[in-house]
């Protein structure tokens, strides 16, 4: 499974259009963490934002907040959303990998 | 009176004066953590106090001008109030334009202990022309048939009482903006207002939803969750698909309306609400309660004020204003020049019946903007289920027999025709669904959902009844 995750310091970023670092993680279903990879992108855009989801072939998006369009045009195209994440991405990442992240989650790391 | 006593005064005085005020209010320390925020920010942000204290201020705020805290820090730091324009993105994934107002907090020294936050919604100031003229369409209602000029009629007068109103229609007749209209018209507009559908989740899903529970109530329940009836304090609690609440929560419910208070899920102090209810339905109410699914008194505690939208077909004059505002609604949104639609195309539009009402309209008007390369979009620049639908529609209404179909009963409903069209095509097909399906002018999905919801279908599931649901 890809995973991206939109990232602000150590942290997932409070919203999808005002994402300028996002990281990468392909998960081979066997290993618990993952190859990370992380992108800077050139600027604040979410119309980039989603370009670079498709075009990676991403089928799992962890973010802040996220406007319904966006979030709408990710479930036509089949790609499962977490939004409104507050914590802690290696948190958030280790959570969806153990399958219990629920949109809306304030992890403990968020404090 | 001890320290502690006036301690918890305090706190209590503090938490009142906050949810007071109906803006969005958050106070943070130095280090922009939260402190407390009030209630009109709870429901905007959809979390709690809580759940949120000690969480950098950005996190919960979703902002868009913190530019990494700077913002925030400059404000702490000259100690110089800032008002700035931004946006929020909100709990139900919504943009909406804020005013902020930062303020220093200063205890007994020079420096600022804290900030509080104060958040102003700016929507009515920047759509200030209320129905029919949002900048953004998904906000906006049009129509200038008669039997909309009577809802629009309506709106004003529903949104002066504190009645409960039941809206009807068929899908995609856009009763939740109709709703979202009424709130904004009323006194609590400056109040939440919060959209559950009834349908979408399973019935103790629903009642955790709506009443929230109490920490430890049942496993997994490890914090306290204040619900959407707590959620929407003073403001409008819209319940969509109303009519497919199950029977045991359509009680407790009935309840809540009657005493203005319930018991959270597990909970032992009852909570006190000030809560408008809109609700609204393409079901046939008056139909589920005769059947026994739907209870009655809870129906007529609903149903003090009723508007009824009238489905697409209905609004001749409508469709071609609702066919030009959606083609420059998407020709800005693509930054294309405005298209406009072939003679030829616009005949078979307007002759095509849409069961999906404004919706299905939208959708393909999108369709044909992106999919048409020339200024004008052609007949064949449409969707093909245009053509395979609207002449065997009308051919099928040719050819029944006169018997078969009998006379609309006075008061009938729109589900009763609808069922009975479904059975007289289906004995004409010979229990042939593709056939029927075609007839109708609906793809088999939509015909088996349609059997489904009037109890005519057999209990096997089809396997692509999933993606048109």
């Amino acid at each position: 499974m890809k995973i991206l995750l939109t990232v602000h310091d150590d942290n997932i970023a409070p919203r999808f259009d005002q994402t300028t670092e996002v990281i990468i993680v392909e998960h081979d279903g066997l290993r618990p963490g993952g190859d990370l990879r992380t992108i800077i992108l050139s600027r604040r855009s979410a119309d980039d934002l989603i370009d670079l989801i498709v075009k990676e072939g991403i089928e799992c998006v962890v973010c802040g907040g996220i406007e319904e369009n966006y979030y709408r045009f990710f479930i036509w195209k089949k790609i499962a959303v977490f939004d409104g994440i507050i914590g802690s991405y290696r948190e958030a990442l280790q959570m969806v990998l153990s399958g219990v992240l629920r949109p809306g989650d304030i992890l403990q790391s968020s404090i | 009176m001890n320290d502690e006593y006036l301690l918890r005064f305090q706190e209590i005085t503090t938490a009142g004066l906050l949810d007071a005020i109906p803006h969005g209010i958050a106070v943070v320390d130095r280090e922009c953590k939260i402190v407390a925020i009030n209630q009109t920010l709870e429901a905007l942000t959809g979390v709690t106090l809580a759940d949120v204290r000690g969480v950098y201020v950005d996190f919960v705020l979703r902002s868009n001008i913190a530019r990494r805290g700077r913002t925030f820090r400059e404000v702490l730091t000259d100690g110089q109030a800032q008002i700035i324009e931004g946006d929020i993105v909100s709990r139900d994934r919504r943009k909406i334009p804020m005013r902020f107002t930062i303020s220093p907090l200063r205890g007994e020294g020079t420096e600022a202990a804290g900030l509080v936050i104060v958040l102003d919604d700016l929507s009515e100031v920047v759509n200030p022309a209320g129905l029919g003229a949002d900048v953004d369409f998904a906000d906006s209602i049009i129509g200038q048939s008669p039997k909309m000029r009577e809802v629009f009629e309506l709106i004003p007068l529903m949104a002066h009482t504190e009645a409960s109103v039941l809206i009807t229609g068929e899908t995609g007749t856009g009763k939740d903006k109709i709703a979202e209209a009424i709130h904004k018209r009323s006194s609590r507009a400056g109040k939440p207002f919060i959209k559950i559908n009834c349908g979408a989740l399973p019935e103790s899903l629903l009642e955790s939803e709506l009443f929230g529970y109490v920490k430890g109530a049942f496993t997994g329940a490890v914090k306290d969750k204040p619900g959407m009836f707590r959620l929407a304090q003073g403001g409008t609690l819209f319940l969509t698909e109303i009519g497919d609440m199950p029977l045991p929560l359509q009680v407790k419910l009935l309840s809540v309306l009657d005493d203005r208070e319930f018991f959270p899920l597990g909970g032992e102090k009852k909570i006190q609400v000030d809560v408008r209810i809109i609700a609204a339905t393409h079901r046939p109410l008056k139909e589920r309660v005769a059947e026994g699914l739907f209870r009655e008194d809870l129906f007529y505690r609903l149903n003090v004020l009723h508007l009824h939208l009238p489905p697409l077909r209905e609004r001749e004059t409508d469709t071609r204003f609702l066919i030009n505002h959606f083609l420059r609604t998407f020709a800005e949104r693509t930054g294309s020049s405005v298209k406009t639609f072939s003679d030829e195309a616009l005949r078979l539009l307007t002759a095509y019946s849409f069961p999906g009402n404004i919706r299905e309209l939208r959708n393909i008007v999108e369709y044909c903007v992106n999919i048409c390369q020339s200024r004008q979009i052609n007949a064949n620049d449409l969707p093909k289920h245009l053509f395979t639908s609207t002449e065997p529609v009308a051919a099928a209404r040719i050819v029944r027999p006169e018997p078969v179909a009998p006379p609309l009963e006075q008061g009938q409903d729109w589900s009763s025709i609808e069922k009975q069209l479904i059975v007289d095509t289906l004995t004409q097909t010979r229990g042939n669904r593709s056939k029927a399906a075609a007839a109708l002018g609906w793809g088999r999905t939509t015909l088996w959902r349609k059997l489904k919801n009037h109890g005519l279908a057999s209990p096997s599931v089809p396997s692509n009844s999933r993606e048109e649901a």
